[in-house]
Protein backbone atom coordinates (compact mmCIF):
# COMPACT_ATOMS: atom_id res chain seq x y z
CA UNK A 1 0.00 0.00 0.00
CA UNK A 2 3.15 2.31 0.32
CA UNK A 3 4.85 1.20 -2.77
CA UNK A 4 2.74 4.23 -4.34
CA UNK A 5 3.98 7.19 -1.73
CA UNK A 6 7.18 5.30 -2.01
CA UNK A 7 8.20 5.67 -5.17
CA UNK A 8 6.81 9.33 -5.67
CA UNK A 9 9.06 9.83 -2.19
CA UNK A 10 12.21 8.23 -3.53
CA UNK A 11 11.68 10.31 -7.03
CA UNK A 12 11.84 13.17 -4.82
CA UNK A 13 15.23 12.21 -2.83
CA UNK A 14 17.54 10.65 -5.31
CA UNK A 15 18.56 12.04 -8.53
CA UNK A 16 19.03 9.89 -12.06
CA UNK A 17 22.00 8.23 -11.93
CA UNK A 18 22.76 9.54 -15.50
CA UNK A 19 22.38 13.04 -14.49
CA UNK A 20 24.60 12.66 -11.30
CA UNK A 21 27.80 11.25 -13.06
CA UNK A 22 27.51 14.17 -15.43
CA UNK A 23 27.33 16.37 -12.48
CA UNK A 24 29.95 14.53 -10.75
CA UNK A 25 32.47 14.51 -14.10
CA UNK A 26 31.73 18.18 -14.65
CA UNK A 27 32.52 19.25 -11.20
CA UNK A 28 35.99 17.14 -11.70
CA UNK A 29 36.31 18.36 -14.94
CA UNK A 30 37.05 21.93 -12.80
CA UNK A 31 39.02 20.97 -9.80
CA UNK A 32 41.58 18.56 -11.48
CA UNK A 33 43.53 21.02 -13.14
CA UNK A 34 44.21 23.07 -10.23
CA UNK A 35 46.04 20.04 -8.30
CA UNK A 36 47.62 19.20 -11.43
CA UNK A 37 49.56 22.73 -10.75
CA UNK A 38 50.11 21.93 -7.38
CA UNK A 39 51.84 18.55 -8.24
CA UNK A 40 54.18 19.94 -10.62
CA UNK A 41 55.67 22.54 -7.88
CA UNK A 42 57.37 19.36 -6.74
CA UNK A 43 58.67 17.60 -10.04
CA UNK A 44 62.64 17.71 -10.31
CA UNK A 45 61.99 18.13 -14.20
CA UNK A 46 62.39 22.03 -14.93
CA UNK A 47 62.34 22.35 -18.90
CA UNK A 48 59.02 20.88 -19.85
CA UNK A 49 56.14 18.98 -18.27
CA UNK A 50 56.95 15.91 -18.71
CA UNK A 51 54.00 13.19 -16.68
CA UNK A 52 54.37 12.13 -14.49
CA UNK A 53 56.87 13.70 -12.81
CA UNK A 54 60.26 11.62 -13.07
CA UNK A 55 61.28 12.70 -9.63
CA UNK A 56 59.95 14.52 -6.17
CA UNK A 57 61.78 17.60 -4.90
CA UNK A 58 60.56 20.62 -2.45
CA UNK A 59 63.64 22.72 -3.71
CA UNK A 60 61.80 24.94 -5.33
CA UNK A 61 60.10 26.61 -2.79
CA UNK A 62 63.60 27.18 -1.25
CA UNK A 63 64.93 28.39 -4.87
CA UNK A 64 61.89 30.68 -5.27
CA UNK A 65 62.13 32.18 -1.59
CA UNK A 66 66.08 32.64 -1.80
CA UNK A 67 67.16 32.79 -5.39
CA UNK A 68 64.46 34.48 -7.54
CA UNK A 69 64.39 38.07 -6.38
CA UNK A 70 62.39 39.02 -9.27
CA UNK A 71 59.72 37.57 -7.57
CA UNK A 72 59.34 40.24 -4.77
CA UNK A 73 58.81 44.10 -6.39
CA UNK A 74 55.94 42.50 -8.90
CA UNK A 75 53.95 41.12 -5.31
CA UNK A 76 54.73 44.27 -3.37
CA UNK A 77 53.30 46.50 -6.39
CA UNK A 78 50.15 44.08 -6.81
CA UNK A 79 49.44 44.01 -2.75
CA UNK A 80 49.91 47.58 -2.89
CA UNK A 81 47.59 48.17 -5.78
CA UNK A 82 44.79 45.60 -4.53
CA UNK A 83 44.56 47.47 -0.99
CA UNK A 84 44.24 50.80 -2.44
CA UNK A 85 41.53 49.85 -5.30
CA UNK A 86 39.82 47.26 -2.63
CA UNK A 87 39.56 50.36 -0.14
CA UNK A 88 38.08 52.85 -3.09
CA UNK A 89 35.75 50.48 -4.39
CA UNK A 90 34.76 49.53 -1.01
CA UNK A 91 33.82 53.33 -0.67
CA UNK A 92 32.14 53.82 -4.05
CA UNK A 93 30.31 50.52 -4.64
CA UNK A 94 28.56 51.18 -1.18
CA UNK A 95 27.73 54.60 -2.20
CA UNK A 96 26.44 53.31 -5.30
CA UNK A 97 23.88 50.37 -3.59
CA UNK A 98 23.08 52.38 -1.34
CA UNK A 99 21.64 55.19 -3.47
CA UNK A 100 20.27 52.58 -5.94
CA UNK A 101 18.10 50.23 -3.56
CA UNK A 102 16.51 53.15 -2.02
CA UNK A 103 14.87 55.06 -4.23
CA UNK A 104 13.47 54.24 -7.63
CA UNK A 105 13.75 57.34 -9.97
CA UNK A 106 14.05 57.63 -13.57
CA UNK A 107 16.96 56.38 -15.17
CA UNK A 108 17.67 53.67 -12.54
CA UNK A 109 17.75 50.73 -14.36
CA UNK A 110 20.08 52.33 -16.73
CA UNK A 111 22.28 53.92 -14.43
CA UNK A 112 22.45 50.20 -12.49
CA UNK A 113 23.50 48.89 -15.90
CA UNK A 114 26.41 51.55 -16.38
CA UNK A 115 28.06 50.19 -13.19
CA UNK A 116 27.89 46.33 -14.36
CA UNK A 117 29.17 47.14 -17.51
CA UNK A 118 32.93 47.29 -16.65
CA UNK A 119 32.23 43.10 -15.91
CA UNK A 120 29.85 42.49 -18.85
CA UNK A 121 32.00 44.06 -21.20
CA UNK A 122 35.48 42.58 -22.10
CA UNK A 123 38.18 43.26 -20.00
CA UNK A 124 40.45 43.97 -22.95
CA UNK A 125 37.67 47.03 -23.72
CA UNK A 126 38.14 48.38 -20.69
CA UNK A 127 42.14 48.26 -21.15
CA UNK A 128 42.15 49.74 -24.74
CA UNK A 129 39.56 52.23 -23.57
CA UNK A 130 42.01 53.35 -20.07
CA UNK A 131 45.40 53.40 -22.60
CA UNK A 132 43.72 55.11 -25.03
CA UNK A 133 42.63 57.86 -22.70
CA UNK A 134 45.75 58.34 -21.20
CA UNK A 135 47.11 58.82 -24.37
CA UNK A 136 44.78 61.39 -25.16
CA UNK A 137 45.56 63.01 -21.71
CA UNK A 138 49.30 62.77 -22.25
CA UNK A 139 49.60 60.71 -18.74
CA UNK A 140 52.29 58.71 -18.19
CA UNK A 141 52.25 54.61 -16.63
CA UNK A 142 51.96 55.11 -12.70
CA UNK A 143 50.87 53.05 -10.41
CA UNK A 144 47.77 55.07 -10.13
CA UNK A 145 46.82 54.29 -13.90
CA UNK A 146 46.86 50.42 -12.52
CA UNK A 147 44.60 51.93 -9.50
CA UNK A 148 42.12 53.33 -11.89
CA UNK A 149 41.65 50.36 -14.20
CA UNK A 150 41.55 48.38 -11.15
CA UNK A 151 38.72 49.81 -8.88
CA UNK A 152 36.55 50.59 -11.74
CA UNK A 153 35.81 46.94 -12.19
CA UNK A 154 36.23 46.25 -8.39
CA UNK A 155 33.25 48.63 -7.31
CA UNK A 156 30.87 46.17 -9.50
CA UNK A 157 32.04 43.32 -6.90
CA UNK A 158 31.28 45.42 -3.68
CA UNK A 159 27.95 46.94 -5.63
CA UNK A 160 26.86 43.35 -5.89
CA UNK A 161 27.70 42.37 -2.48
CA UNK A 162 26.46 45.32 -1.49
CA UNK A 163 22.89 45.60 -3.03
CA UNK A 164 21.97 42.43 -2.36
CA UNK A 165 22.29 43.04 1.69
CA UNK A 166 20.64 46.19 0.45
CA UNK A 167 17.83 44.98 -0.86
CA UNK A 168 17.18 42.34 2.29
CA UNK A 169 17.39 45.42 4.64
CA UNK A 170 13.87 45.54 6.85
CA UNK A 171 12.51 48.88 6.44
CA UNK A 172 10.70 48.47 10.02
CA UNK A 173 14.21 48.40 11.78
CA UNK A 174 15.08 51.45 10.05
CA UNK A 175 11.71 52.95 10.92
CA UNK A 176 11.51 51.73 14.38
CA UNK A 177 14.99 53.14 15.12
CA UNK A 178 13.56 56.33 13.77
CA UNK A 179 10.72 56.37 16.12
CA UNK A 180 13.00 55.82 19.01
CA UNK A 181 14.99 59.32 18.13
CA UNK A 182 17.76 58.29 16.48
CA UNK A 183 18.86 60.91 13.93
CA UNK A 184 19.86 59.17 10.18
CA UNK A 185 23.92 59.42 11.07
CA UNK A 186 22.70 57.38 14.06
CA UNK A 187 20.95 54.88 12.44
CA UNK A 188 23.67 54.16 10.12
CA UNK A 189 25.51 53.89 12.68
CA UNK A 190 24.07 51.20 14.80
CA UNK A 191 21.01 49.58 12.39
CA UNK A 192 22.38 49.74 9.07
CA UNK A 193 26.12 49.12 8.82
CA UNK A 194 25.40 46.43 11.36
CA UNK A 195 23.96 44.85 9.12
CA UNK A 196 25.54 45.34 5.68
CA UNK A 197 29.44 45.16 7.47
CA UNK A 198 29.17 41.54 6.49
CA UNK A 199 28.48 42.03 2.78
CA UNK A 200 31.19 45.12 2.83
CA UNK A 201 33.68 42.87 4.54
CA UNK A 202 32.45 39.94 1.54
CA UNK A 203 32.95 42.31 -1.54
CA UNK A 204 35.86 43.82 -0.17
CA UNK A 205 37.88 40.48 0.12
CA UNK A 206 36.32 39.21 -3.48
CA UNK A 207 37.72 42.35 -4.69
CA UNK A 208 41.03 42.17 -3.26
CA UNK A 209 41.12 39.15 -4.74
CA UNK A 210 40.24 40.09 -7.77
CA UNK A 211 42.52 42.63 -8.16
CA UNK A 212 45.81 40.73 -7.07
CA UNK A 213 45.16 38.32 -9.92
CA UNK A 214 44.00 40.67 -13.05
CA UNK A 215 45.96 40.94 -15.67
CA UNK A 216 43.78 41.92 -18.63
CA UNK A 217 43.02 45.48 -18.16
CA UNK A 218 46.71 45.51 -16.06
CA UNK A 219 48.82 44.96 -19.20
CA UNK A 220 47.06 47.89 -20.49
CA UNK A 221 47.54 50.27 -17.85
CA UNK A 222 50.94 49.21 -16.09
CA UNK A 223 53.58 50.40 -19.07
CA UNK A 224 56.45 48.72 -17.48
CA UNK A 225 55.59 47.80 -14.46
CA UNK A 226 55.24 44.73 -13.60
CA UNK A 227 52.51 43.45 -11.31
CA UNK A 228 52.76 39.47 -9.89
CA UNK A 229 50.01 38.14 -12.79
CA UNK A 230 51.85 40.20 -15.20
CA UNK A 231 55.33 38.86 -13.68
CA UNK A 232 53.80 35.38 -14.36
CA UNK A 233 52.78 35.80 -17.75
CA UNK A 234 56.09 36.74 -18.93
CA UNK A 235 57.11 33.40 -17.35
CA UNK A 236 54.28 31.58 -19.22
CA UNK A 237 55.65 32.68 -22.69
CA UNK A 238 59.12 33.07 -21.75
CA UNK A 239 59.82 30.10 -18.83
CA UNK A 240 63.34 29.76 -16.96
CA UNK A 241 62.69 27.20 -14.00
CA UNK A 242 59.07 26.21 -14.74
CA UNK A 243 58.73 24.54 -11.30
CA UNK A 244 59.40 28.04 -9.53
CA UNK A 245 56.20 29.27 -11.47
CA UNK A 246 54.41 26.78 -9.86
CA UNK A 247 55.54 27.63 -6.75
CA UNK A 248 54.34 31.12 -7.19
CA UNK A 249 51.10 29.46 -8.19
CA UNK A 250 50.48 27.94 -5.57
CA UNK A 251 50.80 30.92 -3.24
CA UNK A 252 48.68 32.50 -5.60
CA UNK A 253 45.71 29.71 -5.24
CA UNK A 254 46.18 30.00 -1.08
CA UNK A 255 45.74 33.90 -1.57
CA UNK A 256 42.90 33.96 -3.62
CA UNK A 257 41.15 30.56 -1.64
CA UNK A 258 41.43 32.43 1.69
CA UNK A 259 39.83 35.50 0.84
CA UNK A 260 36.59 33.58 -1.19
CA UNK A 261 35.97 31.18 1.26
CA UNK A 262 36.05 33.98 4.40
CA UNK A 263 33.37 35.76 1.85
CA UNK A 264 31.34 32.46 1.32
CA UNK A 265 30.90 31.76 4.78
CA UNK A 266 30.32 35.83 5.54
CA UNK A 267 27.60 36.02 2.89
CA UNK A 268 26.11 32.67 4.36
CA UNK A 269 26.00 33.98 7.95
CA UNK A 270 24.23 36.93 6.77
CA UNK A 271 21.41 34.91 5.68
CA UNK A 272 20.27 34.95 9.16
CA UNK A 273 20.82 38.51 10.00
CA UNK A 274 18.00 39.88 12.11
CA UNK A 275 15.25 41.26 10.03
CA UNK A 276 16.40 39.48 7.25
CA UNK A 277 12.86 37.72 6.47
CA UNK A 278 10.31 40.43 4.82
CA UNK B 1 5.48 66.21 29.87
CA UNK B 2 5.45 64.83 27.47
CA UNK B 3 5.53 67.29 24.46
CA UNK B 4 8.33 68.67 25.87
CA UNK B 5 10.52 65.44 24.69
CA UNK B 6 9.10 65.64 20.95
CA UNK B 7 9.57 69.54 20.95
CA UNK B 8 13.11 69.28 22.18
CA UNK B 9 15.26 71.65 20.28
CA UNK B 10 17.77 69.87 17.19
CA UNK B 11 20.93 72.10 17.31
CA UNK B 12 23.60 69.69 16.34
CA UNK B 13 24.82 70.59 13.01
CA UNK B 14 24.49 66.40 12.44
CA UNK B 15 21.08 66.59 13.25
CA UNK B 16 20.27 69.03 11.39
CA UNK B 17 21.47 68.00 8.61
CA UNK B 18 19.99 64.20 9.11
CA UNK B 19 16.32 66.24 9.26
CA UNK B 20 17.25 67.66 6.22
CA UNK B 21 18.10 64.33 4.55
CA UNK B 22 14.62 62.81 5.79
CA UNK B 23 13.10 65.32 4.59
CA UNK B 24 14.32 65.14 1.32
CA UNK B 25 15.24 61.82 0.46
CA UNK B 26 15.60 62.69 -2.95
CA UNK B 27 18.86 65.17 -1.76
CA UNK B 28 20.36 62.38 0.18
CA UNK B 29 19.97 59.87 -2.89
CA UNK B 30 21.57 62.25 -5.13
CA UNK B 31 24.34 62.75 -3.12
CA UNK B 32 25.26 59.32 -2.50
CA UNK B 33 25.16 58.48 -6.06
CA UNK B 34 27.20 61.21 -7.05
CA UNK B 35 30.73 59.93 -6.59
CA UNK B 36 30.33 56.55 -7.66
CA UNK B 37 28.35 57.65 -11.01
CA UNK B 38 31.37 60.63 -11.50
CA UNK B 39 33.95 57.76 -11.00
CA UNK B 40 32.20 55.08 -13.63
CA UNK B 41 30.96 58.55 -15.89
CA UNK B 42 34.23 59.96 -16.19
CA UNK B 43 36.94 57.22 -16.10
CA UNK B 44 35.37 54.25 -17.83
CA UNK B 45 32.83 56.07 -20.32
CA UNK B 46 34.93 58.72 -20.27
CA UNK B 47 37.64 56.09 -21.56
CA UNK B 48 34.95 54.37 -23.58
CA UNK B 49 34.55 57.38 -25.13
CA UNK B 50 38.16 58.20 -26.07
CA UNK B 51 38.38 54.44 -27.25
CA UNK B 52 35.63 55.67 -29.77
CA UNK B 53 37.54 58.88 -30.72
CA UNK B 54 40.73 57.20 -31.30
CA UNK B 55 38.97 54.78 -33.46
CA UNK B 56 38.63 57.64 -35.77
CA UNK B 57 41.72 58.76 -36.61
CA UNK B 58 43.95 56.57 -38.30
CA UNK B 59 48.16 55.51 -38.67
CA UNK B 60 50.61 57.81 -40.75
CA UNK B 61 51.83 54.76 -42.29
CA UNK B 62 55.78 57.25 -43.01
CA UNK B 63 55.85 58.47 -39.79
CA UNK B 64 54.38 55.83 -37.73
CA UNK B 65 52.24 58.96 -35.71
CA UNK B 66 48.79 58.92 -35.04
CA UNK B 67 47.12 61.16 -37.33
CA UNK B 68 44.81 62.94 -35.55
CA UNK B 69 42.18 63.82 -37.99
CA UNK B 70 38.72 62.45 -38.37
CA UNK B 71 38.67 59.67 -40.91
CA UNK B 72 36.83 56.34 -41.96
CA UNK B 73 39.92 54.74 -43.37
CA UNK B 74 40.97 53.01 -39.96
CA UNK B 75 37.41 51.45 -39.67
CA UNK B 76 37.87 50.17 -43.18
CA UNK B 77 41.02 48.56 -42.29
CA UNK B 78 39.04 46.37 -40.74
CA UNK B 79 37.23 45.01 -43.69
CA UNK B 80 40.15 43.64 -45.49
CA UNK B 81 40.56 40.15 -45.78
CA UNK B 82 43.06 39.08 -42.86
CA UNK B 83 41.74 41.43 -40.58
CA UNK B 84 37.71 40.01 -41.31
CA UNK B 85 38.84 36.48 -41.17
CA UNK B 86 40.68 37.42 -37.46
CA UNK B 87 36.85 38.50 -36.59
CA UNK B 88 34.83 35.77 -38.03
CA UNK B 89 37.25 33.15 -36.37
CA UNK B 90 37.00 34.85 -32.83
CA UNK B 91 33.39 34.91 -33.21
CA UNK B 92 33.03 31.60 -33.90
CA UNK B 93 34.90 30.04 -31.39
CA UNK B 94 33.11 32.29 -28.88
CA UNK B 95 30.14 30.40 -30.39
CA UNK B 96 31.12 27.30 -29.94
CA UNK B 97 32.63 28.31 -26.38
CA UNK B 98 28.77 29.32 -24.71
CA UNK B 99 27.02 26.27 -26.66
CA UNK B 100 29.87 23.52 -25.46
CA UNK B 101 29.59 25.57 -21.41
CA UNK B 102 25.62 25.59 -21.61
CA UNK B 103 25.43 21.67 -22.34
CA UNK B 104 28.25 20.80 -19.31
CA UNK B 105 26.61 23.64 -17.04
CA UNK B 106 23.62 22.42 -17.15
CA UNK B 107 23.65 18.71 -15.30
CA UNK B 108 25.86 20.32 -12.73
CA UNK B 109 23.30 22.88 -12.17
CA UNK B 110 20.49 21.21 -12.52
CA UNK B 111 21.73 18.91 -9.68
CA UNK B 112 22.73 21.43 -7.72
CA UNK B 113 18.91 23.54 -7.85
CA UNK B 114 16.80 20.27 -7.31
CA UNK B 115 18.79 17.33 -5.84
CA UNK B 116 21.66 19.25 -3.54
CA UNK B 117 20.52 20.30 -0.31
CA UNK B 118 22.46 20.54 3.43
CA UNK B 119 25.88 20.18 3.25
CA UNK B 120 26.12 18.78 -0.42
CA UNK B 121 24.30 22.01 -1.27
CA UNK B 122 27.32 23.99 0.39
CA UNK B 123 29.96 22.03 -1.55
CA UNK B 124 28.14 22.43 -4.87
CA UNK B 125 28.57 26.25 -4.20
CA UNK B 126 32.06 26.52 -3.00
CA UNK B 127 32.99 24.09 -5.82
CA UNK B 128 32.18 26.56 -8.13
CA UNK B 129 32.61 29.53 -6.23
CA UNK B 130 36.38 28.44 -5.93
CA UNK B 131 37.57 27.89 -9.65
CA UNK B 132 35.39 31.30 -10.69
CA UNK B 133 37.25 33.22 -8.21
CA UNK B 134 40.62 31.38 -8.34
CA UNK B 135 43.50 32.83 -10.48
CA UNK B 136 42.86 33.32 -14.24
CA UNK B 137 46.56 32.58 -15.22
CA UNK B 138 46.63 29.54 -12.49
CA UNK B 139 43.98 28.09 -14.48
CA UNK B 140 45.37 28.85 -18.06
CA UNK B 141 48.82 27.37 -16.93
CA UNK B 142 47.34 24.03 -15.63
CA UNK B 143 46.03 23.37 -18.85
CA UNK B 144 48.97 24.16 -20.44
CA UNK B 145 50.21 21.39 -18.23
CA UNK B 146 47.74 19.33 -18.81
CA UNK B 147 47.69 20.02 -23.33
CA UNK B 148 51.60 19.53 -23.22
CA UNK B 149 53.17 17.19 -25.70
CA UNK B 150 54.59 15.29 -22.90
CA UNK B 151 51.94 15.98 -20.65
CA UNK B 152 49.21 14.18 -18.76
CA UNK B 153 46.84 13.92 -21.66
CA UNK B 154 49.31 12.01 -24.01
CA UNK B 155 50.48 9.91 -21.07
CA UNK B 156 46.50 8.93 -20.65
CA UNK B 157 46.36 8.19 -24.36
CA UNK B 158 49.27 5.72 -24.17
CA UNK B 159 48.26 3.83 -21.11
CA UNK B 160 44.83 3.43 -22.54
CA UNK B 161 46.35 2.70 -26.03
CA UNK B 162 44.45 5.82 -27.30
CA UNK B 163 47.72 7.39 -28.91
CA UNK B 164 46.23 6.47 -32.60
CA UNK B 165 43.03 8.26 -31.57
CA UNK B 166 45.22 11.76 -30.11
CA UNK B 167 47.51 11.39 -33.10
CA UNK B 168 44.02 11.20 -35.12
CA UNK B 169 42.83 14.10 -33.85
CA UNK B 170 45.90 16.40 -34.12
CA UNK B 171 45.67 15.46 -37.48
CA UNK B 172 42.49 16.73 -38.07
CA UNK B 173 42.87 20.29 -40.63
CA UNK B 174 42.23 22.92 -39.00
CA UNK B 175 41.64 22.37 -35.68
CA UNK B 176 44.52 20.21 -35.38
CA UNK B 177 48.26 20.82 -34.80
CA UNK B 178 51.52 19.71 -33.54
CA UNK B 179 50.07 18.97 -30.21
CA UNK B 180 47.01 19.84 -28.45
CA UNK B 181 48.57 23.22 -26.63
CA UNK B 182 49.16 24.73 -30.48
CA UNK B 183 45.09 23.79 -32.07
CA UNK B 184 42.21 25.14 -31.94
CA UNK B 185 40.99 22.16 -29.87
CA UNK B 186 43.25 23.12 -26.61
CA UNK B 187 42.08 27.02 -27.03
CA UNK B 188 38.82 25.92 -26.88
CA UNK B 189 39.24 23.48 -24.00
CA UNK B 190 40.71 26.41 -21.94
CA UNK B 191 37.84 28.75 -23.04
CA UNK B 192 35.44 26.41 -22.17
CA UNK B 193 37.18 25.62 -18.88
CA UNK B 194 37.65 28.90 -17.47
CA UNK B 195 34.13 30.49 -18.00
CA UNK B 196 32.02 27.51 -17.46
CA UNK B 197 31.38 28.78 -13.71
CA UNK B 198 29.87 31.99 -15.24
CA UNK B 199 27.20 29.77 -16.75
CA UNK B 200 26.81 27.64 -14.32
CA UNK B 201 25.78 30.35 -11.54
CA UNK B 202 23.01 31.96 -13.89
CA UNK B 203 21.93 28.39 -15.09
CA UNK B 204 21.28 27.18 -11.55
CA UNK B 205 19.70 30.27 -10.32
CA UNK B 206 16.52 30.33 -13.41
CA UNK B 207 16.30 26.48 -12.49
CA UNK B 208 15.72 27.20 -8.54
CA UNK B 209 12.70 29.60 -9.28
CA UNK B 210 11.45 26.76 -11.45
CA UNK B 211 8.75 25.70 -8.48
CA UNK B 212 8.28 21.89 -8.15
CA UNK B 213 4.46 22.05 -8.38
CA UNK B 214 5.17 23.38 -11.89
CA UNK B 215 7.03 19.57 -12.54
CA UNK B 216 4.53 18.14 -10.56
CA UNK B 217 1.41 19.71 -12.56
CA UNK B 218 3.14 18.44 -15.88
CA UNK B 219 3.50 14.70 -14.57
CA UNK B 220 -0.09 15.04 -13.67
CA UNK B 221 -0.99 16.06 -16.66
CA UNK B 222 0.62 12.91 -18.37
CA UNK B 223 4.12 14.32 -19.80
CA UNK B 224 6.57 12.01 -19.63
CA UNK B 225 10.21 13.44 -17.92
CA UNK B 226 11.14 14.13 -21.64
CA UNK B 227 8.12 16.11 -22.15
CA UNK B 228 8.21 17.91 -18.99
CA UNK B 229 12.06 19.07 -19.85
CA UNK B 230 11.45 20.68 -23.02
CA UNK B 231 8.13 22.48 -22.00
CA UNK B 232 8.44 23.15 -18.51
CA UNK B 233 12.34 23.12 -17.05
CA UNK B 234 14.26 24.09 -20.22
CA UNK B 235 11.96 27.34 -21.13
CA UNK B 236 12.60 28.56 -17.80
CA UNK B 237 15.85 27.93 -17.33
CA UNK B 238 16.30 29.57 -20.61
CA UNK B 239 16.58 32.97 -19.25
CA UNK B 240 19.57 32.25 -17.18
CA UNK B 241 21.36 30.23 -19.67
CA UNK B 242 20.90 33.40 -21.89
CA UNK B 243 22.59 35.37 -18.56
CA UNK B 244 25.41 33.19 -18.58
CA UNK B 245 26.25 33.22 -22.64
CA UNK B 246 26.18 37.09 -22.26
CA UNK B 247 29.43 36.44 -19.86
CA UNK B 248 31.10 33.00 -21.54
CA UNK B 249 30.92 34.96 -25.37
CA UNK B 250 31.92 38.18 -24.25
CA UNK B 251 34.54 36.72 -22.35
CA UNK B 252 36.03 35.10 -25.09
CA UNK B 253 35.18 37.62 -27.49
CA UNK B 254 37.73 39.72 -25.90
CA UNK B 255 40.32 37.48 -24.45
CA UNK B 256 43.84 37.56 -25.29
CA UNK B 257 45.92 35.48 -23.16
CA UNK B 258 44.63 32.33 -23.56
CA UNK B 259 45.00 32.65 -27.40
CA UNK B 260 48.53 33.25 -26.61
CA UNK B 261 49.64 30.81 -24.66
CA UNK B 262 47.52 27.66 -25.73
CA UNK B 263 46.97 27.84 -29.32
CA UNK B 264 47.63 28.34 -32.75
CA UNK B 265 49.89 31.78 -34.39
CA UNK B 266 46.27 33.03 -35.85
CA UNK B 267 45.12 36.08 -34.17
CA UNK B 268 42.22 36.56 -32.30
CA UNK B 269 40.49 39.85 -31.95
CA UNK B 270 41.90 40.39 -28.58
CA UNK B 271 45.35 39.55 -29.64
CA UNK B 272 44.97 41.96 -32.58
CA UNK B 273 44.00 44.64 -30.13
CA UNK B 274 47.03 43.58 -28.11
CA UNK B 275 49.70 43.41 -30.64
CA UNK B 276 48.34 47.01 -32.22
CA UNK B 277 48.47 49.00 -29.42
CA UNK B 278 51.65 47.34 -28.08
CA UNK B 279 54.68 46.90 -30.91
CA UNK B 280 52.66 48.37 -33.77
CA UNK B 281 51.81 51.65 -31.86
CA UNK B 282 49.09 51.53 -33.74
CA UNK B 283 46.11 52.48 -31.05
CA UNK B 284 43.34 53.60 -33.89
CA UNK B 285 43.50 50.50 -35.52
CA UNK B 286 43.69 48.67 -32.38
CA UNK B 287 40.92 50.72 -30.96
CA UNK B 288 38.90 49.92 -34.19
CA UNK B 289 39.01 46.42 -33.23
CA UNK B 290 38.04 46.92 -29.64
CA UNK B 291 34.71 48.69 -30.74
CA UNK B 292 33.88 44.99 -32.98
CA UNK B 293 33.37 42.96 -29.43
CA UNK B 294 31.48 46.18 -28.31
CA UNK B 295 29.13 46.41 -30.80
CA UNK B 296 28.77 42.78 -30.94
CA UNK B 297 27.81 42.65 -27.38
CA UNK B 298 26.07 45.57 -27.30
CA UNK B 299 23.34 43.57 -29.79
CA UNK B 300 23.65 40.55 -27.47
CA UNK B 301 23.02 42.84 -24.29
CA UNK B 302 19.59 44.05 -26.01
CA UNK B 303 18.64 40.71 -27.21
CA UNK B 304 19.30 39.35 -23.82
CA UNK B 305 17.27 42.22 -21.78
CA UNK B 306 14.31 41.14 -24.05
CA UNK B 307 14.41 37.77 -23.32
CA UNK B 308 14.31 38.44 -19.80
CA UNK B 309 18.00 37.42 -18.96
CA UNK B 310 18.99 40.28 -16.87
CA UNK B 311 16.21 39.51 -13.90
CA UNK B 312 18.25 35.97 -13.54
CA UNK B 313 21.80 38.27 -12.82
Amino acid sequence: MSSDAKAVGSKKAGSPLGLRIAAITGLLFLHLPLALIILYAFTTEERSFQFPPPGYTTKWFGVAWYERPDIWPPLYLSLKVAAIATLMALVLGTLAAAALSRAKFFGRETISLLFILPIALPGIITGISLRSAFDIMGLDFSVWTIILGHATFCIVVVYNNAIARFRRLSGNLIEASMDLGADGFQTFRYVILPQIGSALLAGGMLAFALSFDEVIVTTFTAGQQSTLPIWMLSELIRPRQRPVTNVVAVFVIFVTLIPILAAYYLTREGEHTGGASK
Amino acid sequence: MTTATLERPRTSLLTALSDTFFRQPKLLTLLLLLPPLLWIGVVYVGSLFALLLQSFYSLDDFSGLVNHQFTLSTYAQLFEEANLQIILRTVLMAALVTLASAIIAFPIAYYAARYARGWTKALFYLAVMMPLWSSYLVKVYAWKLILAKEGILTWMAEGLHLKWLLDGILALPVIGGPSLSFSYIGTFLVFVYVWIPYMILPTQAALERVPSNYLEAAADLGADPRQTFNTVIFPLALPGIIAGSIFTFSLTLGDYIIPQIVGNSRLMIGQAVYTLQGTAGNIPLAAAFAVVPMAIMGVYLWMAKRMGAFDVL
